[in-house]
This record gives C-alpha cells, sequence and structure tokens, in this order.
C-alpha cells in the first residue's frame, strides 16, 4: 500500500512539474521573450549562490570534522605507523590550503565576473610566465611529497633484520574466518600444503615437518608481545582477503598461492590504548578489506597487546599442533 | 571534401534505416545518448537500494521486495550476497555503460563531424555496429540480473579466485559468465568506435581545420579514443583468460585452492596476473571517463564566460600528459597485494606525477573565469561544478597515489568517496554540461533553464553530502563493499552518518528526476533552438537547426581561426566564428 502511494506521489510530482514546464513556456511566448534566455537578474542570482555555496561546504566539513573527527582513528599503535601518520600530516597541510584557495577563488569569479552587457571580458588567451609558475611551483611540492612519501614507505616495507629478536605469525585466510599460527619455540613455521587442508588440519600443516610439530594455531584472538618486531607471513585457501589492523596502519592481501610479508612492532598495550581512548571497550582488531563473498562483512579477529611475560605465559598455555593433532 | 549535399540526399530512408539501424552520426550520438542515460538511471537506482540497507542496516523496506522479489530481498531486506550483487552491476554500469560508452559514445559521435566539419563520420557502417555491440553487452549485462545466483557478485573488478569459483559467491556461476560475454562485447564496440574517433579526426577535417584549430573537445576525444585502443585489448585478454579459468580449467589465475572443503586442481597461475591486467586498462579507463568531460567544460566555460580558454596548447599539453601517465600508474592500485616494494615505489612515483597537469589544468579554468563575462546557463553551472569536483576529489588523490598512506586507507570508504567525487562527479557533471549545451544540436529544441539551473544545485549539493562524509569514514578503517558494521563495535560512532548519507543518496536520486522530467519534456515538446543559441564559435553551430544527412546543406565552411575568439579586441561582436576570415587589423597569431 505504502509502495502504491509513493508511486501515485512520484507521478503527481512529475505532472505537476511538466505542468509549469509548458505553462512557463506559454507565458515566455506572450511576453514575447526567449524562453531560453538567461536574463540578467538571473545571472546574478546563480552568482549569488555560488558565493553562498562554496561558504557553506567549507562549513559543512568543518562541521563533520568537529562531529565525526574524534571518531577517526587514534593514534597509531605500531612504530612504523608513526611515520606514516607524520605523511598524512604533511600531506593534509597541502591539500587544505590548496583546497581553500582554488574554491575561494572558485567562488570570487563567479561572483565578480558575471555577465554584464555593458562589459566586455578580457581577451587573455596564455600567459608564459604564469603557466610556467603553475607548473613549477606543483612540480616541486610534489617533489617534497615523494621524497617524503618514498622515504616513509621504505621505512615502513623494510624486513625486520635477521639478527633482531621477533615473533612469527602466520595469519590464515578462508571464507569467512582468520587462524593465526605461531611458529613456537623453534621460530619456525612448519611446511603446509593445500591438499593437506583436512578437518582439524585447518591450515594443512605437514606434519612430517619437525618444524611444525610446536606450531601453535588459534582463533577468535591472537596475542602480540609489546615493542617486540612482529613479522606476518598471510596466505589464503580460497579468494583473495586483505588482513587489515587499521590501529597498526598496518594491511596486507592474502593471495591464494602464495605468501605475502608485513611486520609492524606494536607500540601500546591494550591496556594503555584503553586508556588513551578513555574508552573501556577498546580492542585492536583485525578484519577483512577485500570483497570475499556473501560474509566479508564479519570476518575478523581480535587482537591483544599485552607486555612480554603475559603474551609468554598466554602463548605457553596454547596447544602444540602435534599434540592438538 | 568536396561532396556536396545533393550526393547526399538521393537515398530516401526507411523507419529502420533512420531511427534504428542508422548510419547518420547524429542519429548514433542520440542513441548513445538515450541507452547511456537509462542505463545509468538503473545504475543510480541501484546505488539507492544498496544505500537503504547502508543507512539502516536490517531495517525492513518493503519496496526492496517489491522492486527485487522474494529472493533478492525477502521481508523488505536484501540479502548479503544480493548487496554484493548491486554494488557490482552499480559499478560496471556507471564506469563502463554510462561513463565509457554513453560518454564518449554521444558526445565523439556527436562533435566530432560537426566541429571537424565532416558529412559524417570515417565509417558510418562500424559506427552503427558500435553502437548495437553496445546495445547488445547492455541488454547481456541486464538480463544477468535474473539468472540463477544472480549476477556477477564479485565487485566491479571482479578478481578472481571470487569471480571464477561460484562454489565461493552464487554470482560468480552464469551470472559472471553473462558479465564477462557482456563486457568483451563492449569492448568490441568501444574499440569500433574508438578506431572511427581516430580516423575521422585525422582524415576528415575541413579546409583550414589544423590541429591547432580543433576546439579542445576534439582534443579531449582524440586522446581519449586512443588510451581506449591501447588499454581495453589488455582488459579483453584478462576477460578471456577468466574465461577459460572459469570454463576451461586452465590455471592463468589460479592456484592452491580449497573452498568448500574441496582442493581443486589448478595449480601455477596467480590471482595477482589477472589484477595486473584489469588495472592496465582499469586506470586509463579513469581517464577515459574523465577526459572527455573535461574537454566538454572546457568549451562550456570559454563561451559561456565569452573568453578564449586560458593556455589552450598548456590544456592540449597537460591533456596528452595525463594520458601518458595514466598508463604507467596502473600499479597503485595493488600497492598492498605483496608486490615488491621497490615497485610500489615506482608506481607512487609516476603517480603523484598527474597532480602537475592536473593543478594546470585547474589554474587555467580558474584564470579563464577571470575577468570573464559569465552567463550562468545550466551548463555552464555543471562546468563550474566540475572544477570544483575535480579539486576536492583530486587532492585526496595524493593521499591514495603515496604508497606509504594507502596502506591504511587502501579499500576503505576513504577511496570510495575519492574516486566517486573526481572521476564519477566530475565525469556525471561533465556529461549534463554537454547534454544540456548541445541539448539544441541534439533535438533541435531548448531545455527549461530554471529546471537545470534547480537540478544543479539539489544535485551538487545532495553529491557532496554523499561523498564527503564517507571521507571520514574511511578515515577511521570502515572497509567499503561491508553489507553492514554492526559486527564492528569500533564503527558504532558512523550509524548516524551513514544515514545522512543514505538520506542525500535519496535525494540525489530525486534530483535526476528533474533532468529526466526536463529531457524528455524538452525533446518532445521545449521551444524551438535557434541555430546559434550561445554566440558559440564552433562549427556545430553553422548547420541547420533539422538534421539534415550530410550536415551542411551547401558546400562544407572552411575554417579561418581557432575557436576562441571571444571578447577579441576590435571585433564588433563579443564572438568570432571559426568561419570568418581574418580582417586586416587581425595578426594570425598562429592558430
Amino acid at each position: 500500500m505504502i509502495t502504491f502511494l509513493i508511486f501515485l506521489a512520484i507521478l503527481l510530482a512529475v505532472t505537476a512539474i511538466v505542468q509549469m514546464l509548458s505553462i512557463y513556456d506559454l507565458t515566455s511566448a506572450i511576453k514575447g521573450r526567449k524562453a531560453f534566455e538567461v536574463t540578467e537578474r538571473e545571472n546574478k542570482m546563480q552568482a549569488f549562490l555560488w558565493l553562498i555555496f562554496v561558504p557553506s561546504y567549507f562549513i559543512f566539513i568543518l562541521w563533520q570534522y568537529l562531529v565525526w573527527g574524534k571518531y577517526m582513528l587514534p593514534e597509531s599503535a605500531s612504530v612504523h605507523g608513526e611515520k606514516i601518520d607524520g605523511l598524512f600530516a604533511t600531506t593534509w597541510l597541502i591539500i587544505i590550503p590548496v583546497f581553500i584557495i582554488t574554491h575561494s577563488l572558485l567562488a570570487y569569479f563567479c561572483f565578480k565576473y558575471v555577465y554584464n552587457k555593458d562589459r566586455k571580458a578580457s581577451f587573455f588567451a596564455h600567459n608564459n610566465k604564469l603557466e610556467l609558475a603553475w607548473t613549477v611551483i606543483p612540480s616541486l611540492t610534489l617533489a617534497t611529497l615523494i621524497l617524503y612519501g618514498l622515504k616513509t614507505w621504505n621505512s615502513v616495507m623494510s624486513p625486520i633484520p635477521d639478527e633482531a629478536d621477533k615473533v612469527t605469525i602466520e595469519l590464515f585466510a578462508r571464507q569467512f574466518d582468520w587462524t593465526a599460527r605461531y611458529a613456537g619455540e623453534d621460530e619456525k613455521l612448519g611446511r603446509s600444503h593445500f591438499r593437506l587442508i583436512k578437518g582439524f588440519n585447518a591450515l594443512g600443516v605437514d606434519s612430517s615437518d619437525a618444524n611444525a610439530h610446536d606450531d601453535i594455531l588459534v582463533k577468535g584472538e591472537f596475542h602480540l608481545p609489546v615493542n617486540k618486531p612482529v613479522e606476518f607471513v598471510f596466505r589464503s585457501q580460497d579468494v583473495i582477503h586483505s588482513a587489515y589492523m587499521p590501529h597498526f596502519r598496518a594491511q596486507m592481501n592474502c593471495v591464494p598461492g602464495m605468501a605475502t610479508l608485513f611486520n609492524f612492532i606494536p607500540r601500546y598495550t591494550t591496556a594503555e590504548m584503553k586508556q588513551k581512548t578513555s574508552n573501556e571497550n577498546f580492542d585492536y582488531i583485525l578484519l577483512c578489506n577485500k570483497i570475499c563473498g556473501a560474509a566479508h562483512y564479519n570476518m575478523q579477529m581480535k587482537i591483544i597487546v599485552e607486555s612480554e611475560e603475559d603474551y609468554n605465559k598466554w602463548l605457553s598455555s596454547q596447544k602444540r599442533f602435534l599434540a592438538s593433532n | 571534401m568536396s561532396t556536396t549535399h545533393a550526393e547526399h540526399s538521393h537515398h530516401e530512408q526507411s523507419f529502420i534505416t533512420k531511427y534504428v539501424f542508422s548510419q547518420d552520426h547524429k542519429m548514433i550520438a542520440k542513441q548513445f545518448l538515450i541507452t547511456g542515460f537509462l542505463m545509468g538511471f538503473i545504475g543510480m537506482m541501484m546505488s539507492v537500494l544498496f544505500r537503504l540497507q547502508l543507512g539502516w542496516p536490517g531495517e525492513s523496506f518493503p519496496i526492496l521486495t517489491f522492486l527485487l522479489g522474494e529472493n533478492w530481498a525477502p521481508d523488505g531486506v536484501l540479502t548479503p550476497d544480493k548487496y554484493l550483487a548491486l554494488v557490482t552491476i552499480h559499478g560496471t554500469i556507471m564506469v563502463f555503460f554510462l561513463l565509457t560508452a554513453g560518454l564518449s559514445g554521444t558526445f565523439s559521435n556527436l562533435l566530432i563531424p560537426l566541429q571537424l566539419g565532416a558529412r559524417d563520420m570515417a565509417s558510418g557502417f562500424l559506427n552503427m555496429l558500435s553502437y548495437w555491440f553496445f546495445f547488445l553487452s547492455s541488454i547481456i549485462m541486464l538480463v544477468s540480473l535474473g539468472v540463477e545466483g544472480g549476477p556477477a557478485s564479485a565487485g566491479w573488478t571482479i578478481y578472481p579466485p571470487l569471480s571464477a569459483l561460484p562454489q565461493a559467491i552464487p554470482g560468480s556461476g552464469l551470472g559472471m559468465t553473462l558479465w564477462l560475454v557482456s563486457m568483451a562485447i563492449f569492448i568490441v564496440s568501444s574499440l569500433l568506435g574508438s578506431l572511427n574517433y581516430i580516423v575521422t579526426i585525422l582524415n576528415l577535417r575541413t579546409k583550414g581545420m589544423k590541429m591547432t584549430r580543433m576546439p579542445l573537445t576534439i582534443w579531449a576525444f582524440l586522446i581519449t579514443a586512443i588510451l581506449g585502443v591501447l588499454t581495453f585489448p589488455v582488459l579483453l585478454s584478462a576477460a578471456l583468460l577468466l574465461i577459460f579459468d572459469r570454463s576451461f580449467e586452465t590455471s592463468f589465475y589460479l592456484s592452491d585452492i580449497v573452498v568448500a572443503g574441496t582442493a581443486l586442481d589448478f595449480n601455477g597461475g596467480s590471482p595477482i596476473l589477472f589484477e595486473h591486467l584489469f588495472w592496465f586498462l582499469g586506470h586509463p579507463e579513469v581517464y577515459i571517463v574523465l577526459l572527455p568531460s573535461l574537454g566538454l567544460t572546457s568549451e562550456i566555460i570559454s563561451v559561456n564566460a565569452r573568453k578564449p580558454i586560458f593556455g589552450y596548447r598548456a590544456m592540449i599539453g597537460s591533456m596528452l600528459t595525463i594520458a601518458f601517465i595514466s598508463i604507467i600508474v596502473w600499479g597503485h592500485h595493488m600497492f598492498v597485494t605483496g608486490m615488491n616494494p621497490f615497485l610500489g615505489a615506482v608506481f607512487t612515483f609516476t603517480t603523484l606525477l598527474v597532480a602537475i597537469p592536473s593543478a594546470v589544468k585547474v589554474f587555467n579554468y580558474l584564470t579563464t573565469l577571470w575577468k570573464g563575462n559569465i552567463r550562468f546557463t545550466p551548463a555552464m553551472l555543471f562546468a563550474v561544478g566540475l572544477i570544483s569536483t575535480f579539486i576536492s576529489g583530486g587532492l585526496t588523490g595524493l593521499i591514495l597515489g603515496d604508497s606509504a598512506l594507502d596502506i591504511n586507507v587502501h579499500d576503505t570508504y576513504f577511496v570510495v568517496g575519492h574516486f566517486h567525487i573526481v572521476m564519477g562527479l566530475s565525469a556525471v557533471f561533465g556529461m549534463y554540461a554537454g547534454a544540456y549545451h548541445w541539448f539544441p544540436k541534439l533535438f533541435g529544441r531548448m531545455m527549461n533553464h530554471n529546471l537545470g539551473k534547480a537540478h544543479f544545485w539539489l544535485t551538487i549539493t545532495s553529491v557532496y553530502g554523499v561523498f564527503l562524509p564517507m571521507h571520514f569514514i574511511g578515515l577511521a578503517g570502515v572497509p567499503r563493499r561491508y553489507y553492514s558494521n554492526s559486527a564492528f563495535p569500533l564503527f558504532d560512532s558512523f550509524i548516524d552518518l551513514n544515514e545522512i548519507v543514505s538520506a542525500f543518496a535519496i535525494l540525489a536520486a530525486f534530483a535526476q528526476v528533474l533532468f529526466f522530467i526536463n529531457f524528455v519534456y524538452s525533446a518532445l515538446r521545449g521551444p524551438k533552438a535557434t541555430q546559434n543559441p550561445w554566440d558559440s564559435n564552433t562549427l556545430e553551430w553553422t548547420t541547420p537547426v533539422e538534421h539534415i544527412h550530410g550536415n551542411w546543406p551547401g558546400d562544407i565552411p572552411a575554417v579561418h581561426r581557432w575557436p576562441y575568439d571571444y571578447s577579441k579586441p576590435g571585433a564588433a561582436s563579443d564572438f568570432i566564428p571559426q568561419t570568418v576570415p581574418l580582417s586586416e587589423y587581425e595578426k594570425d597569431e598562429g592558430h
């Protein structure tokens, strides 16, 4: 019934507009004026609307920032993430002034140079100096941004040095859940093969490989020690997934048939972050960020960052692969 | 071009050859425009339907069941896989059917012969084929909505393995096959069109129409067509290999897969290969969509500011640069696929370079407005709107193109906000500007400008209301293509903002209804157009209002000057058509 009423309302509105159109055309014809001619008054009105529109646009953005800005990601919880946040801030410093200046000019020009039949526009077709200026200045700005960006990118993507003390974790994705595998005491992940994926052995770990025996598989949540490099290995068994850990400024695709890598050093424990955000319910999360099927929107895992002692305690309470097999 | 009108008006035309299988470029332009707009309307309605789910997740909207049926939306709630289906087909229709075929097909076909002084396109027959292939592919895409399992649902980027395995998502069955077939036909249509545009532009210019006297519209169409010819075949090959993997058990993209508890026999392929092939078209595609709009607005801004476009040569140079760079930036869509970080660095470098020619274009537009004498026709409003969207969306590209920053905003709503503004809105605004401006040329009648203005202001307000908040949502880490955010307490703070976005989306849809009413009414009953309603310099306004085969009743006019002699000092009127010879006091400025 409601659907029917909506359709009826739309139909009436359309008819009304069509009637208005034909009345407008008729009256223009009677007044002897071209129906499509934009009069001086109408032009001024549009110019004025631009002058109103652009500041309103700024206010709309500012309002959103004031209301929702606080819900954006808190400061980064990883060491490399702080560098990314610095680059972010610099980029905004370039974007925002350019945005405001160009839009203000747009509004001002629209208002100031509105049509006047007694005035002629300036015949200003080119000016090499001006054109050179706005090629060179953006180029220099971008050169800075590119250099800064690449420096950050290289430091974010550089591997953990071999001699460093690190934790190795495999994040294994499938429709629609995550499994984390820790390397165990030997710090080596055991071999795995997709044909071995069956029942309990959800990751296809090869039990004939001695490195696999002390591997630890967990679901639901996984733990990280604070201030220690974590090497992630990502795999998938079916479609492309993406391991996204927004608080750590970390993301990497999980691609069937290959392993991908990412590493970071967690900076704050979950408890510290609860304090920082003054939110008792705060939790780090891992979520899937590549369309992977119907339940894509609910493919997540909780991450707990804690002191190294707590982490070791938690890890030793987990079952070893061979024991669980 | 020595053929005269007499040779062209010999053959009487039947209804079929005049309105259906027409080889006349003007009729084909109208066919593209109407088909493109209808597809665009369907694509837009889809976005409104899935915005209902995103704004008010889980709430029952009987209209969903009414429009989509019990299978898609039982009890008024969209199912998660059909949500993905809508998102996928919305993207496909908007990017390809509305903004590639609809936009280039309409305005390249209409304006290339008319603005260059040609009787028709180089090959009217290929042109006709191009439209009918497009029509066929549109029909197949729409038919795919109704098949068992639903249409393709793996996102418009159709990454395998999701798009290759019906076990992974129901839409990857027959629906995906039809998607691939439709796109293969679409690419044929696009290539036929592009080849025709290139040949016509290079060969069929009238006397005096040097390359450097062509309007910027034509330059934009030429560069777009070249880009299309270079990159669409790569998408075709990607699609063909995917068809092989899906239907003939090859392993181009697939390896080591266990799905629904069964290990599959694919071995040695890589989904990343598909991503490379896809984005080799996918990124230039952004400019295939955008450049024609930039060309149209360059012309419209110059005409309505009554001022030559500032930096004509710089405008051509920047379009050429943008087109060239766009072919070597595709990897920025793949920063987090595990590609070698060095390669990521190279793509960051090339990607950020695009900002330079883009900045040149923006400053040139602004300088064209400066000291102009601006008439705000609806076309001009949309053209100025394009400057705004091009700036607003382009600037956030500095963030997404920077690999280090992309790590955290990749595939979030930030991306959705960015590309909808810079490519979606800019291209749509350009297309609307073109439709309002050349409506008298297309239909011989005028559109109502009051309704056009209402359409513009409602549209720009509501679309910014839709896409700006997405930047904030994305910066908070909300991924795109989520059916609902209810599984994440982290995102609860955005419930009301999502409602605002959806409300604006509904408003935006209603605003487009104004355009459709205006369009249909004016095409049938609008006031008759005059020959040159906008006091424009270009050749299309020297043809009669009534369409005739061959465009000009007598000889094709010769061209004596560039198209941008507006408000030239010393001239009596504020425009001098290209057909007017240089007077004694004018010196030839090399145009």
